[in-house]
């Protein structure tokens, strides 16, 4: 095979994101999300939250320090200009709230080629501060012309 | 929610300055989002979407059809296919496939122009 499976199994520092409350604001803005409890400290403990809460998708957020020395890791050998985001998974545990400071992991899982194509399947583990795990993603990049 | 039912449409037209602000909050400034120019010296038709802004909105979608709770969408996954663009409407839908123990799967899918930009999302709910 073209693509070099070396980097398999390889880990990375831990990244550590404090969740603020404007920025759960301007992401829950971004993309749409419009219920109160992303903006109202109130509301967010009306409806039984620490804090305000941030939308489940904001995982990308606190998950990305971690991420791109792992995608852009030369060991994994990722061509960043042919890359394209194949495929995305996340599993949530606790709902991450503004104040919370976040750890996230990443792993590289998979390395493989299938039809000229380089399938590079990363995985990454976030924890809070009081060690439970609030979200578990699989991020899979697709490296078009290996071979 | 179950088996067959369809969950409520969600229709998005995020507008020409949408991958500005996802870039911002995002933190991913990656020029094919938010340069024009550059798009299309790489072959682009023009700036595309973040995927996963296109993946945000078959959260809220899902999360909408399990009654608006955030702590009621377990698990999402989707497959990005094509490119979604600015100033043109997304729509999501999805069925759900079963329901036990009070856990919803639903297969879900996004698409732009009649082309699919998500396909195969499965998403895992529970309700509220």
């Amino acid at each position: 095979m073209a693509v070099d499976d070396g980097a398999k199994g390889k880990s990375y520092p831990p990244f550590e994101y404090e969740v603020g409350k404007e920025k759960i604001a301007e992401y829950a803005n971004a993309v749409g999300e419009d219920n109160h409890v992303y903006f109202d400290r109130q509301a967010a403990r009306d409806a039984g939250f620490r804090d305000v809460p941030a939308p489940p998708m904001f995982a990308v957020v606190y998950s990305a320090g971690a991420m791109a020395p792992a995608i852009t890791d030369p060991e994994v050998g990722i061509d960043l200009m042919s890359m394209v985001h194949g495929g995305q998974e996340f599993v949530w545990g606790e709902p991450v709230c503004a104040g919370d400071v976040i750890t996230t992991t990443a792993e590289v899982d998979d390395i493989s080629e299938k039809g000229g194509m380089g399938f590079y399947v990363f995985s990454s583990v976030s924890t809070n501060q009081d060690g439970a795990e609030v979200v578990r993603g699989t991020w899979t990049n697709i490296v078009r012309g290996v071979s | 929610m179950n088996q067959g039912d369809p969950i409520p449409e969600l229709k998005v037209t995020p507008d020409k300055y949408l991958p500005h602000r996802y870039a911002g909050a995002s933190g991913d400034f990656n020029p094919i989002h938010i340069d024009n120019d550059f798009a299309q010296q790489v072959g682009l038709p023009r700036n595309i979407l973040h995927g996963l802004y296109s993946m945000a909105q078959v959260a809220r979608a899902n999360a909408a059809a399990a009654g608006g709770d955030p702590r009621s969408l377990r698990r999402l996954e989707v497959q990005f296919r094509g490119m979604g663009v600015p100033e043109s409407e997304i729509t999501v839908t999805g069925t759900v496939r079963e329901e036990a123990d009070g856990i919803v799967v639903v297969d879900a899918e996004a698409e732009q122009d009649g082309k699919k930009i998500i396909r195969n999302a499965e998403a895992e709910l529970r309700p509220s």
